[in-house]
């Protein structure tokens, strides 16, 4: 069977850019983009959710890759 | 997380309220924070100042690490576009009535109130800090900035305590403003 993979997905409209999650994240998958907001490296992210927990504007969720 | 130099910029916020404390006129270097993520924004397209170099953004990490923050989500209404802009628009009127008391004094229709105001509301007093050694105006200026400084540290300690350690970054004045000439940017290119 093949294993599914957690993923971090930031809901852009609503992210305010400030870089809290780029902080705690343990594999620098995420950037914030020309200041505007924050964006995951698919390949990089292993769904820990550090960033879920710590978002101040609670924008990001853990979604489950097929 | 791999710790770096500018995780300890809290120092400075210590540095400037305790400063604030002894001689008001040291108020005046709050204007770094108003500069700063300005030209990061406007000159280079990001806000590198929220974030790693912001000194309240790191004062809020540091305590929310060391656990002084319930971690709750933040209200929907706190999170809006509206009350964000809304605050945004609040906090510079109230900066533009800083720099009107102080022109009122440099023009000599006003004197000078020695007092820090707290919350917009409470007046403390503190005159042991201006020794009168300068035009009275900046002065009426350091104190506004340093009422306006501390006003704005205890609103964001206290969403830090109730809601997430880096909730003013949500509703913050600069933040907004310079994801707003960001987003200019970026749209534009």
């Amino acid at each position: 069977m093949e294993k599914k993979k957690r993923q971090a997905v930031v809901q852009t409209a609503d992210c305010v850019a400030c870089g809290t999650c780029v902080d705690v994240c343990p594999r620098g998958a995420l950037t914030i983009y020309r200041g505007s907001f924050a964006q995951v490296d698919a390949v990089v992210c292993v769904g820990c959710g550090r960033c879920v927990r710590e978002c101040p504007a609670s924008v990001i969720r853990l979604e489950v890759q097929a | 997380m791999k710790k770096c130099w500018y995780h300890y910029l809290w120092i400075w916020s210590l540095l400037y309220f305790s400063l604030g404390f002894f001689n008001i006129l040291f108020a005046w270097l709050g204007l770094i924070s108003f500069a700063l993520p300005l030209i990061m924004a406007i000159g280079f397209g990001n806000k590198l100042f929220c974030n790693r170099y912001c000194d309240r953004g790191q004062t809020l990490r540091a305590l929310g690490q060391l656990g002084f923050s319930r971690r709750r989500d933040m209200p929907a209404w706190m999170k809006s576009q509206a009350f964000r802009y809304g605050f945004m628009v609040f906090f510079f009127v109230m900066f533009g009535n800083v720099l009107y008391s102080a022109w009122l004094v440099y023009s000599g229709a006003g004197s000078l109130q020695a007092v820090v105001t707290l919350l917009w509301t409470w007046q403390l007093p503190w005159q042991w800090t201006y020794s009168g050694m300068v035009n009275p105006w900046t002065a009426q200026f350091a104190f506004g900035l340093y009422s306006l400084m501390l006003t704005s540290e205890v609103i964001a300690l206290l969403t830090m305590l109730v809601y997430r350690p880096r909730s003013w970054c949500v509703y913050c004045p600069m933040g907004t403003l310079t994801q707003i000439v960001c987003k200019a940017k970026a749209t534009k290119k």
